[in-house]
C-alpha cells in the first residue's frame, strides 16, 4: 500500500469514528444543557461559587459572568507564573517575566494556547497542571456556554427541549398583560460552564488520558532526572502530567503542549494510533455540537445543514493539503525527495496533513508536524483555515457560534437577492441582528491586518524572523492570524518572545476572543426577545443542500476578499515560486 | 453607584471562587486520579518506556531518538557519526535550555525552515552527500536517488525514534562491514525490527533505531 492510499484510509477511518460519535454525543450534550437536575458534585461547586444555578440571565448578565470569570482567570494565571520561583513543586524553575506571563495568561484563558516559551525549560508542574491545564478545561467550557446561549436565543420560546425553569417561565404563552414576561433569558452562565466541565469535558478527557497512557504517553510527577544513553553518558528528562494534559488539550481544542515540540513529541503522541486518536478528539465535540444545536432548536435537519457546511470545507482543505504535501514542491524538498522536514516518521506525510488541517480549522493549534516547513501552499492552507474564522468545525463552542454568525450573513445575502426580510430558524434577521453579525466578522480581520501591518512597518519586529522573503512575512501574518483567531499554532521560526510580540499578540488574543463573544451574546439576547415568525412559502429553507452551498460560498468569498492580498504576499508568492 | 461597585465586587468574587473550586477539580483531582491509574496499570509507559540493553543497563526510552556519534575530538565542533551503529535522522531543530541553566535539558523542536530557505537547502545537500559517502562500501555503492527523504531532513520533535525501512536498508551493508557481520545477518535484524502500519493503514512503516542498535549490540556480544 502506498502512503497516499494509507492517508486516504486514515481519513476515512476518522470520518467513520466521528460519524459514530455524532448522534450520541450531540444528543447527550443537548440534554446536559437542558436538564433540570443538578448533580450532587455540581451542587457543591455552586455552593463554593456562591451562585444560584437556577437564576435565569439576560444577555448582559450572562456576558458579565463570562467576562468576570475570564478576567479572574487571566489575573490568577499571571500571578501563578510570576510567583513560580517561590512555589513548591516547580522543579526550581524561575518566575516568568512580566510580558511573557501576560502573553501566556491571555493565551490559555482565551483558548488560544499560543506559547512564546519552551515548555520543558520554563513551566514547572504547578503552573502546568494547576494553571495552564485548568484553563484548558474552563476556557473550553466558556466557549461552549456562549454557543449554547446563542442556540437558546434561536430556540426560545418554541423548542420543547429547554433548560431548567424556562418551560415554566416563558414557554407557551409568553404574553401577560400585553408585555412579555421573562423574555430574552439565555440560561445561567455558571450552570452552563460548570456542566460543560463536569458532564462533558472531564469524562471525555479522563477516558482519553487513560488511552494515551496505555499507548505510551507519560504521566508522572517526577522531577528532572538522568537516564542512561546507548553511547554512554546520560540525558536529562522532564517528567510531567503529560497524558492528562494532552487529553484535555485536544478535547477542549486548546493546543498548548507540555513540550516545545507539542504533539510531535513522542511522549505526547507516541504512536500512529494516538495521532489519529488525537485528531479525533479535537474534532469530535465541535462536529457533534451541530447535533446539539439541531436538537435544541427542534430540528436536527438544521444541524445537518451546518454539519454539511463544516464537513465540506474540512474535507476540501484536507484533500488540498494532502495533494500539495505529497507533491512536495520547493527547492529543499525536491532535493530531499519528500516534504519530511518537520514531520515524524511514525505519522508520515498523510497523517501529518490531516492533523495540520484539523488543528487550524478548529481553534486547537496543537501540531504533530511543523507548519513552517510545509510546502508554500500547505502553509497557506493552514493560514486560510484559521482566517475562515475557525468554523469548520471550529473550536468547542466558538466554532458553532462562528458558523451560526456566517449562516446569518448567508441568509441576509439571500434576502438581498430576492428583496425579502431574511429570517433564520423562525427569527427575523433585522437591522439589529445583522449589525451584530457584521461587527463580529470585522473584528478578527481588523486585528490580523492592522497588527501585521504595524509589525512589518516598525523597524525591530522583523528581527524575529528566521526565514527571509515571502516566508518571513508569512511568519508574522501567521502569528497574528493564529492569535486573533485563538488558534495558537505558529510558523515557529518566529522568535515571539519579545516585548512587542508578547504584548501585541496577548492583546490580539483577548480582543479576538471576548469582543466577538459580546456580539454573540447581544445577538442571542436580541433573538431570544423575538416571537418566532411562522415559515411561509417564501422562507429560505435553511435545512436544504442549497443553503449549505450558499453558506460555503459566502464563507469562502468573504474570507477570500478579506485576506487575499495578504496571502498573495506570503504563502501564495512562496508556493507559486516553487 | 455604590450598588454597582458592590455588584461588581460580588461578581468577581463569584468568578474567583468558581476558578478555585474548578482548579481543585480539574487541576488537582483530575491529574492525580489519572496519575494513580496510569502508575498502577501502565507503570512502565507512564514513566517513559525505558529500555535496557543486553546487559540490563538502561540506555534510554524506546520512544526518544538518540544520536550515535563518536566522541568529539580536539578542536572539533560537530561530532562525527559512529558508523558501527545505525544512524537516526538529522536533529537540526534540537536545542539546549537557555533558562534554568542548573539543568542540561534537551529542547525538543523543529528547524522551522521553509523549502526555499538557504540553510535548509545546504543541510539537505550536505546530509545527502554524507549518507551516500558513509553507506557506500567497497562492493556496494549507494546512489543519491536511493536516499529517502527522512534520512536528510530533521523531524518535528527532533527526537524521532524511527527511520524509514528504506533508510535502514540503505545502512545494512555499511553496518555489516563495520562490525564484521554478513549483510544477510544485518538485513535480518532490520527486517525483524521493521514495524508495518498499525492495522495495515495507520501511520507509516518504520524501524526503531535504538531497539535495532540494542539488538545489534546483543548480536555482537554473542560473538
Amino acid at each position: 500500500m502506498g502512503p497516499v492510499l494509507a492517508g486516504v484510509l486514515q481519513l476515512l477511518a476518522l470520518i467513520a469514528a466521528l460519524a459514530l460519535a455524532y448522534r450520541p454525543l450531540g444528543t447527550y450534550m443537548a440534554k446536559v444543557y437542558s436538564a433540570d437536575q443538578h448533580w450532587r458534585v455540581e451542587k457543591w461547586i455552586y455552593k463554593g461559587i456562591g451562585a444560584n444555578p437556577d437564576t435565569e440571565m439576560r444577555w448582559p448578565a450572562y456576558l458579565r459572568g463570562v467576562l468576570a470569570f475570564s478576567a479572574v482567570g487571566v489575573l490568577f494565571l499571571y500571578l501563578l507564573q510570576r510567583l513560580q520561583g517561590v512555589l513548591p513543586g516547580s522543579l526550581g524553575f524561575s518566575s516568568i517575566d512580566a510580558d511573557q506571563a501576560f502573553n501566556t495568561a491571555a493565551s490559555f484563558v482565551t483558548n488560544t494556547n499560543w506559547q512564546s516559551y519552551y515548555g520543558e525549560q520554563a513551566m514547572g508542574h504547578v503552573v502546568q497542571v494547576g494553571g495552564l491545564a485548568v484553563q484548558n478545561f474552563v476556557s473550553a467550557a466558556v466557549g461552549m456556554a456562549v454557543a449554547v446561549a446563542l442556540v437558546r436565543g434561536f430556540a426560545l420560546p418554541h423548542s420543547r427541549l429547554l433548560p431548567h425553569s424556562r418551560l415554566r417561565s416563558s414557554g407557551g404563552t409568553p404574553m401577560s398583560g400585553g408585555t412579555p414576561i421573562r423574555s430574552g433569558e439565555l440560561g445561567n452562565f455558571w450552570s452552563d460552564m460548570v456542566r460543560g466541565v463536569t458532564r462533558i469535558l472531564l469524562p471525555l478527557a479522563f477516558v482519553a488520558a487513560i488511552v494515551l497512557v496505555a499507548c505510551g504517553a507519560i504521566q508522572n510527577f517526577s522531577g528532572i532526572h538522568e537516564v542512561g544513553q546507548f553511547m554512554g553518558g546520560s540525558q536529562q528528562w522532564n517528567g510531567g502530567a503529560v497524558a492528562s494534559t494532552e487529553a484535555i488539550k485536544e478535547v477542549g481544542t486548546n493546543g498548548g503542549g507540555i513540550f516545545n515540540a507539542n504533539s510531535a513529541h513522542p511522549f505526547e503522541n507516541p504512536t500512529p494510533f494516538t495521532n489519529l486518536f488525537e485528531i479525533f478528539l479535537l474534532l469530535v465535540i465541535p462536529f457533534a455540537l451541530t447535533r446539539t444545536f439541531g436538537v435544541m432548536v427542534g430540528s436536527v435537519k438544521q444541524g445537518y445543514a451546518i454539519l454539511a457546511t463544516m464537513a465540506t470545507i474540512w474535507l476540501g482543505f484536507t484533500a488540498l493539503m494532502m495533494w500539495t504535501e505529497f507533491a512536495h514542491h520547493g527547492p529543499a524538498f525536491e532535493i530531499a525527495g519528500g516534504a519530511m522536514e518537520g514531520k515524524e516518521n511514525r505519522f508520515g506525510v498523510g497523517a501529518s496533513s490531516i492533523f495540520a488541517v484539523a488543528t487550524t480549522l478548529t481553534s486547537t493549534g496543537a501540531v504533530d508536524s511543523f507548519h513552517s516547513s510545509f510546502t508554500g501552499l500547505g502553509g497557506g492552507i493552514t493560514m486560510l483555515g484559521m482566517q475562515l474564522g475557525e468554523i469548520a468545525p471550529g473550536g468547542v463552542g466558538s466554532g458553532l457560534y462562528g458558523m451560526l454568525i456566517m449562516a446569518i450573513i448567508a441568509v441576509f445575502i439571500a434576502g438581498l437577492m430576492v428583496g425579502r426580510t431574511p429570517e433564520y430558524l423562525g427569527k427575523k434577521i433585522g437591522t439589529r441582528e445583522i449589525k451584530f453579525a457584521a461587527c463580529y466578522i470585522l473584528i478578527t480581520p481588523a486585528l490580523v491586518l492592522v497588527l501585521t501591518a504595524a509589525a512589518m512597518a516598525l523597524p525591530t519586529p522583523g528581527n524575529s524572523m528566521t526565514n527571509s522573503g515571502a516566508h518571513g512575512f508569512s511568519e508574522i501574518l501567521y502569528a497574528y492570524t493564529s492569535a486573533s483567531n485563538n488558534n495558537g499554532s505558529a510558523f515557529a521560526g518566529l522568535n515571539a518572545d519579545t516585548q512587542w510580540f508578547n504584548s501585541t499578540l496577548g492583546i490580539a488574543m483577548l480582543l479576538g476572543r471576548f469582543l466577538p463573544m459580546v456580539f454573540v451574546l447581544a445577538l442571542a439576547g436580541s433573538l431570544a426577545e423575538q416571537k418566532p415568525v411562522p415559515a411561509t412559502a417564501g422562507t429560505l429553507r435553511t435545512e436544504k443542500p442549497l443553503f449549505t452551498g450558499l453558506l460555503v460560498g459566502a464563507i469562502l468569498i468573504i474570507t477570500g476578499l478579506t485576506y487575499f492580498p495578504s496571502l498573495a504576499l506570503g504563502p501564495l508568492a512562496e508556493g507559486l515560486a516553487s | 453607584m455604590k450598588n454597582t461597585v458592590i455588584n461588581t465586587a460580588r461578581l468577581f468574587g463569584a468568578g474567583l471562587r468558581a476558578l478555585l473550586v474548578l482548579t481543585l477539580v480539574t487541576g488537582v483531582l483530575y491529574p492525580l486520579v489519572v496519575t494513580g491509574f496510569a502508575q498502577a496499570l501502565f507503570n512502565d509507559k507512564a514513566n517513559g518506556s525505558e529500555i535496557k540493553d543486553h546487559t540490563g543497563r538502561v540506555v534510554g526510552s524506546s520512544l526518544i531518538g538518540q544520536s550515535y556519534n563518536l566522541p568529539l575530538k580536539e578542536g572539533q565542533e560537530t561530532p562525527e557519526p559512529d558508523l558501527k551503529w545505525f544512524q537516526g535522522r538529522p536533529q537540526n531543530g534540537l536545542g539546549t535550555n537557555s533558562v534554568n541553566t542548573q539543568y542540561k535539558l534537551i529542547l525538543s523542536g523543529a528547524t522551522n525552515r521553509s523549502a526555499d530557505n538557504a540553510d535548509l537547502i545546504d543541510w539537505v545537500k550536505a546530509a545527502k552527500a554524507a549518507v551516500v559517502k558513509d553507506n557506500s562500501t567497497a562492493d556496494h555503492k549507494v546512489k543519491p536517488s536511493e536516499v529517502p527523504a527522512d534520512a536528510v531532513t530533521s523531524s518535528g520533535s527532533g527526537l524521532d525514534p524511527d527511520i524509514s525501512p528504506a533508510y535502514a536498508d540503505l545502512q545494512v551493508h555499511r553496518v555489516a562491514e563495520q562490525n564484521g557481520l554478513s549483510a544477510d545477518q544485518v538485513q535480518k535484524l532490520v527486517d525483524d525490527h521493521t514495524e508495518s502500519r498499525t492495522l495495515g493503514f495507520i501511520g507509516e512503516p518504520r524501524v526503531n533505531v535504538l531497539e535495532l542498535n540494542i539488538a545489534l549490540k546483543g548480536l555482537l556480544a554473542k560473538g
